[in-house]
């Protein structure tokens, strides 16, 4: 055991049993499955992705490149460092080769969000943090402070002294500070993973509470201040990926936080400063400590001095020995130290990654031997040893200005900037994740490769979970080297969100299942879901396709309610059309104007049915206007259309004519429409509303009236989307389910059937009418679909009528809708088919073959007794009768071509 | 995710607007009177700058107004006081 008695912040009245590979541990709470694991000895975790190379715990938290765990319990979760997992009662784990195991099963686990706005947020509760954050409190802001360490205080051990005070007690000060403060929301376990515009920032809060497993919150700031430390940067030397190789801060941060003592005979290889306090609190830990420094005169070593710790000057680590554990460090002159631990340390890179999320430069700093911000961002702030200032008191410095509190200041000694040392390069680890070495980065510039972001995918080096937090400053320089290039010249790779792996359950938080998407239902929904219907996706809305009887499949049912609609009566829920009641004084000049026919001309108590085509002519959408009174229309849009059509009024009418008096507001959701459809839909008609008179005379088609039933308002109107003899019912949207019932009763003696969207379709298209967005697609004018007659000649404008003068909308070419009917009689043409001729020898032309259009819309017509479909065709209405070819599967189907009215053409059936 | 100044409702998240093209793209007084090609020019042909951008965007999931804008396209960002 290598758990010290009075170090470290753990819970040690509890004990928590784990396993990892099958073996049974123990651990306390406060500890990570890495410190509990160190605790018992064990560095080893698998092994890696392309070498199969043993592989070790790296390092303490975010960036370690190589701990990399599957958890099996509570639930399984891939690729997760052993670094960054709390020790929780019952984890069962196994070291990974470099890849991980999906779950199996659902996760019943639930994820949540919470939305936060304040005046700034402060990223990392270290000590800069925590003084940026105090500060804002202070000056009465709303501050968000987010961290993503299990307890505040960053990187102070409790050695450092601050305002007098041992560093974690002021560290403790200024928390009970913010929590008395009453603005300052404080969470801990947060690991802000993505900084976007606006200041924008998404954080993931690991909780060990509540019903949720992770909460994203989304955190809305005027300022961001980015206080996230920086990461230490190891140096590259042979077989420097053995289990029992560690960046020195890891050791520090197990000894201090955990009680964990990483090693007993350890090696500390450095070019910086920093590492000496890692090794003097080892020593002093009890382990055998000895110090090898990269430059000539290493810093006044008094700690070192003090407890005889050795330090080798001018030296340098140049390979590992051992295997499945580290044995030895081997130096520069050959000698080798034996040793269980060998921590290296090379500098710091800051972490900047929230600064360059928001596009924010970073600069080589050569005296950091990394990138640091470069400019200043409106908005953020970066601060402290994210911004390269590396001492504390510097950094306090830097983030407060003069209210930082008091430090004593520690000289520093330079860091001597060191990529590698000498050696063989394939056995020189610059990205231990992706088993990426020296060579790689070599074979990247043989290649030719002179930029970073090519080395980076060539290598894959900094592609792994850790996203090169350790590795991308290091295959920046030694490619420098390579390329003989100064690093400031080639740059970094860029940090682009997350900063850390985020699950997509977290992200997608309650919105999954049911919830992923609104679902529109119409107020008649329970209605044919009791009644049996099959339902499709239109838009959100859920529309009740056909309504199988027992045994019926699709096509047999919608043959059967296709029957009943031509032979008997049907009815529909047609609540889902788009409504927009248009209001005002210019209501009729408004519509003039956006449909290609004459609106203003409608009398009050007629319905008629318009176009409206873009500026460049094509079809947008089609509906029935209903003049309501002068200074009123009902127009009704396409279902997936509605919300496009208001939007494309009130451009017109906030853009172009504000002086227009015209109001438009949708009540798609506010009226039900029930077609009821059918010879014998006069009979069901004038059985429920008998104040009504229902013959032609007085009722004749393409007119609407209001009457009273029961006292609720309904209006009726002679519309038909089927060429049948039809009514439209429309009724206040909450007295439809009763509506709906007493149109189904009166209809009993008939045998009303309803019928959904499928049969729908295949009456229509029976009578050639088109669906905008199925048989049209944006390139399509009202002329190409033979409706020249909704293009008003007395208009002297409207939105679209400039294009159809245009050569190309008067080519002779252009597809135009056709009705194919296979010869066979038989086929049904897939829908989307390309249609082909055979030359008049009979053969195909060579490919590529002509396309010459395209099946649109195609079905078994129950009234033809056979399939039909409809189609976009070159120069099609010139070529009825002759025939075509479509492609089925393997086969070349023959298909005639005919007019899009296939069912009563001369429309005898619409009046009963 | 953009913040948006919305003339009526202030700042709100660019999920609830639609975008609208370039504005300042006035239909023409007298479309007749065009050839083709002047036309195709208002229909087809819009401008792509390097910098500040008048657009038009429509308040779609809130006040449903449609505004004028300028953002830059470098940088995306909304110069303050453009929107109306």
């Amino acid at each position: 055991m290598t758990r010290l008695d009075g170090h470290g912040r753990i819970d040690r009245s509890r004990t928590l049993r784990f396993v990892v590979d099958d073996v049974a541990y123990t651990g306390h709470p406060g500890d990570t499955l890495a410190s509990a694991l160190l605790a018992h000895g064990v560095h080893r975790l698998g092994t890696s992705v392309k070498l199969g190379r043993p592989r070790g715990i790296g390092a303490a938290w975010v960036e370690d490149p190589t701990g990399l765990v599957q958890i099996e319990e509570p639930f399984p979760e891939p690729m997760l460092l052993a670094a960054t997992v709390e020790l929780t009662d019952g984890l069962v784990a196994r070291g990974v080769g470099g890849r991980g195991r999906l779950a199996q099963v659902p996760d019943t686990a639930r994820h949540d969000r919470q939305h936060h706005h304040c005046d700034v947020l402060v990223v990392g509760a270290g000590p800069a943090g925590l003084a940026a954050a105090r500060q804002a409190a202070r000056a009465g802001e709303d501050v968000v402070l987010v961290d993503d360490r299990s307890e505040a205080g960053g990187t102070l051990t409790g050695t450092e002294t601050i305002d007098g005070r041992g560093s974690r007690d002021w560290a403790a000060d200024v928390v009970a500070e913010l929590a008395a403060s009453g603005t300052v929301l404080h969470l801990q376990r947060t690991t802000a993973f993505g900084h976007h515009d606006d200041g924008y920032v998404l954080a993931l809060e690991r909780r060990t509470s509540g019903a949720s497993r992770q909460r994203v919150h989304r955190i809305r700031a005027a300022r961001v201040v980015v206080a996230t430390g920086a990461i230490e940067r190891p140096i590259v030397f042979e077989d420097n990926d053995r289990p029992g190789v560690m960046l020195a801060s890891a050791a520090r941060d197990l000894l201090h936080r955990q009680g964990v003592r990483a090693g007993s005979e350890v090696v500390v290889f450095t070019s910086d400063d920093a590492a000496y306090a890692t090794a003097a609190d080892l020593h002093d830990a009890g382990a055998r400590v000895t110090v090898v420094d990269v430059r000539p005169t290493p810093p006044a070593a008094g700690p070192c001095l003090e407890r005889d710790i050795v330090v080798h000057g001018n030296a340098v680590v140049t390979g590992a020995e051992g295997e499945d554990h580290v044995t030895g460090a081997v130096l520069g002159d050959g000698r080798t130290l034996p040793c269980d631990l060998l921590l290296v340390s090379g500098g710091w890179n800051p972490t900047a990654h929230l600064f360059s999320h928001v596009r924010g430069a970073l600069r080589y700093d050569p005296e950091l031997g990394a990138f640091r911000p470069g400019e200043e961002l409106p908005g953020t702030r970066v601060v402290g040893a994210a911004n390269g200032v590396l001492d504390l008191a510097g950094g306090l410095r830097d983030a407060v200005g003069d209210a930082a509190p008091a430090v004593v200041e520690q000289p520093r000694t330079p860091t001597t900037v060191l990529w590698r040392v000498p050696g063989d390069p394939a056995r020189q680890f610059v990205d231990l994740a992706r088993d990426a070495t020296v060579r790689d980065i070599e074979r990247a510039v043989g290649a030719g490769m002179t930029s970073v972001e090519h080395v980076k995918r060539y290598t894959t080096i900094g592609t792994a979970h850790d996203q090169g937090r350790t590795s991308g400053v290091i295959a920046s320089g030694i490619t420098a080297e390579l390329l003989g290039r100064p690093i400031e010249d080639l740059g970094t790779t860029t940090f682009r969100p997350p900063y850390v792996p985020v699950a997509f359950a977290a992200l997608a938080g309650r919105e999954r299942g049911d919830l992923y998407d609104p679902v529109r239902t119409t107020v008649l929904h329970d209605r044919h879901v009791a009644a049996g219907a099959v339902f499709e996706d239109v838009g959100q809305w859920k529309r009740a396709r056909h309504y199988p009887r027992a045994g019926e499949d699709m096509a047999a049912a919608v043959l059967r309610e296709c029957a009943a609609a031509r032979t008997g009566v049907a009815i529909m829920d047609g609540s889902t059309l788009g409504k927009i009641d248009v209001q005002g004084a210019d209501a009729g000049v408004l519509l003039d104007r956006l449909y290609t026919n004459l609106m203003s001309s409608l009398k009050v108590g007629r319905v008629r049915y318009g176009v409206m085509c873009g500026n460049d002519g094509m079809m947008i959408d089609d509906g029935t206007v209903l003049r309501l009174a002068d200074d009123r229309f009902l127009v009704t849009t396409t279902t997936g259309n509605a919300a496009v059509v208001l939007e494309w009024m009130e451009e017109w009418l906030q853009t172009e004519w504000p002086d227009l008096a015209v109001h438009v507001t949708s009540v798609t959701d506010q009226w039900a429409v029930l077609p009821v459809v059918g010879p014998r839909s006069r009979d069901v008609i004038g059985a429920v509303f008998g104040d009504v008179d229902v013959s032609n005379d007085a009722f004749g088609f393409m007119t609407w009236q209001d009457t009273v039933l029961d006292g609720v308002p309904v209006r009726l109107a002679r519309i038909s989307f089927s060429g049948e003899l039809a009514y439209e019912v429309h009724v206040d949207a909450r007295y439809a389910p009763a509506l709906w019932d007493r149109l189904l009763e009166a209809g009993r003696p008939f045998d009303i059937t309803p019928y959904g969207t499928e049969t729908m379709h295949v009456l229509r298209a029976e009578k050639g009418y088109p669906i905008v967005g199925q048989d049209t697609d944006g390139t399509v004018t009202p002329q190409d679909l033979g409706m020249s007659w909704v293009i008003s000649k007395k208009k002297t404008d409207f939105v679209g009528k400039r294009s159809f003068a245009r050569a190309e909308n008067l080519n002779p070419q252009r597809k135009e809708l056709v009705s194919l009917l296979p010869t066979d009689a038989a086929t049904t043409l897939p829908e989307g088919s390309q249609i082909v001729e055979f030359r008049a020898d009979g053969a195909l032309p060579p490919p590529p073959v002509p396309m010459l259009g395209h099946v649109t819309s195609s079905y078994r017509s129950a009234a033809l007794g056979r399939p039909f479909a409809l189609a976009l065709l070159k120069a099609g209405r010139s070529r009825v009768g002759e025939v075509v070819h479509v492609p089925v599967g393997d086969r070349l189907v023959a298909a005639e071509i005919a007019p899009t009215v296939l069912v009563d053409p001369e429309g005898a059936r619409r009046d009963g | 995710m953009q913040l948006i100044p919305c003339p009526w409702c202030g700042p709100r998240e660019q999920t609830e607007f639609h975008y609208g093209g370039q504005a300042d793209v006035a239909y023409p007084d007298d479309p007749a009177a065009l050839t083709d090609e002047q036309w195709a020019h208002f229909v087809f042909f819009r401008d792509n700058p390097k910098g500040p951008f008048a657009e038009r965007w429509f308040h779609s999931a809130g006040c449903r107004t449609w505004f004028r804008a300028v953002r830059d396209t470098r940088t995306y960002a909304f110069l303050p006081g453009s929107s109306a």
